[in-house]
């Protein structure tokens, strides 16, 4: 039989790709699939199954191997790594070395700023015609501030930090404008490391630094930081706004108890789960997982916006329940390379959600749900534009 | 019952913190977990503590029965 095709594509705002969830729902919830692209991988779609792949070290991140499933085209045996395509023991020890700076005591001491960055932005909004768009407005440049003061950027320099982040995550930036974007960004970041050589301050990079972290391997990182933290956490901040105005009933609850928004931000992350692909991995040995044997040099991808919709763990998957306290959800994924920064996600989400609802009663959609511009084609799943008014 | 930590394995994620910071804390330096009450006694912390366990995503902590 023929490997089927499937689409990574959403068509229903609220569900994850149809595709992934008939494997799901079929009686192989391990699957043989093809990705529009001609790749060929194992699809992975139960939690339990997920969960055992991504905690398994057999499974590699090393991309350098052509046969990973994670890049295409291939990136070259020379590609220098990052932390999210090394396995251990080099990714344990370059984790170790800044996985510090985003413990849960580290941030809690982020929350007066985060606040006030919030507070900025839905001042301005205030300010202006009763009318934005929210992706602009609040979801884009909150993360890039607190990004921006994490890693030392000054601030006479959040602008151009700003500007060249939000320049590859538009939906109208061609190619080469999302190319110069990031060419600036990396030599941008290549410049600040040197800076705080000459000049330390109180932040991650000159911390990075002082702990004796190599110059290059640290420019990397900070790019890393950077855009694995902007577009995915404005993308959550508006499909998470987007539920609350249109299930309005959910907004209601949260307005009456504030207390319910750490729940809120947690179940919104299992249920949007915006990482279309996954995690990839390469089989290094062959394993058996739920019953399947994956043979060495195949590729598994597991699905994690749809093994948090597996009713074995997560009753009446479809439904949106506040309440649910979820934390086993695969979000932020699984495994030693579960998200670094999803503490900073969840912190920023919390704060905005609670201060929108507080701060602007009447807000409203400017646009029927339907017609909101969804990034349905992926890779990480979220909203261009998100027109609102209060 | 008794919480046991492999910390060696421990990614710094600090799910177990999120479920319960009166059991749980992370070494300041490399985020690993130190376990701050090893010994959960109400049925609400020996919960909090199952569930530690089940979203630890460096599969490095467990729950002992002996002493």
């Amino acid at each position: 039989m023929a490997t089927p095709v499937i689409s990574l594509e959403r068509t229903d705002p609220y569900h994850p790709p149809a595709a992934h969830l008939e494997i799901l729902r079929s009686d192989a919830p391990i699957s043989r699939v093809q990705l529009p692209d001609g790749r060929r991988l194992w699809a992975l779609t139960r939690h339990e199954d997920v969960r055992a792949m991504l905690a398994d070290p057999r499974f590699s991140s090393d991309r350098r191997d052509p046969r990973h499933p994670s890049h295409t085209p291939y990136v070259g045996p020379d590609h220098r790594q990052q932390l999210i395509e090394m396995d251990p023991p080099e990714h344990t020890q370059l984790r170790r070395s800044v996985v510090g700076e985003f413990t849960v005591q580290r941030l809690a001491a982020w929350r007066p700023r985060i606040q006030q960055i919030v507070d900025e932005s839905i001042d301005a909004m205030l300010a202006g015609p009763a009318e934005v768009d929210l992706v602009e407005a609040l979801s884009l440049p909150v993360p890039s501030k607190v990004i921006s003061e994490l890693l030392g950027v000054p601030y006479t320099d959040h602008d151009f930090f700003q500007d060249n982040s939000a320049e590859f995550v538009r939906a109208d930036s061609t190619p080469e404008q999302k190319k110069a974007a990031i060419g600036n960004l990396q030599g941008y970041i290549a410049g600040l490391v040197q800076e705080k050589v000459k000049s330390p301050g109180e932040d991650l990079l000159s911390r990075q630094i002082a702990a004796g972290t190599e110059l290059e391997e640290l420019q990397a990182l900070g790019f890393l930081l950077l855009i694995a933290g902007h577009e995915t956490t404005a993308n959550m901040i508006s499909l998470s706004v987007a539920t609350l105005l249109d299930k309005r009933e959910h907004l209601a609850a949260l307005r009456e108890d504030p207390q319910l928004t750490v729940g809120a931000v947690e179940e919104l992350l299992r249920y949007f789960s915006i990482a279309e692909i996954g995690a990839a991995r390469l089989a290094t040995a062959d394993i058996e997982i739920g019953g399947v044997l994956i043979q060495a040099g195949e590729g598994v991808m597991g699905l994690t916006n749809t093994a948090n919709r597996d009713p074995l763990v997560f009753p009446e998957p479809d439904e949106i329940d506040f309440t649910r306290m979820a934390r086993n959800h695969l979000a932020f994924g699984f495994g030693p390379h579960q998200c670094l920064g999803q503490n900073l996600a969840r912190l920023e989400l919390e704060i905005v959600l609670a201060t929108l609802v507080r701060r602007i009663p009447g807000l409203r959609l400017a646009v029927p749900f339907d017609e909101i511009p969804f990034k349905e084609k992926g890779p990480n799943y979220g909203v261009f534009e998100l027109k609102v008014a209060w | 019952m008794r919480i046991v930590a492999q910390p060696d394995r421990c990614v710094g994620a600090g799910q177990c913190v999120l479920v319960d910071p009166e059991a749980f804390d992370q070494d300041d330096k490399d985020g690993t977990v130190i376990v701050v009450r090893p010994r959960p006694e109400s049925e609400a912390e020996i919960a909090r503590a199952k569930e530690a366990v089940n979203v630890c995503p460096g599969r490095t902590l467990s729950l002992s029965v002996e002493d």
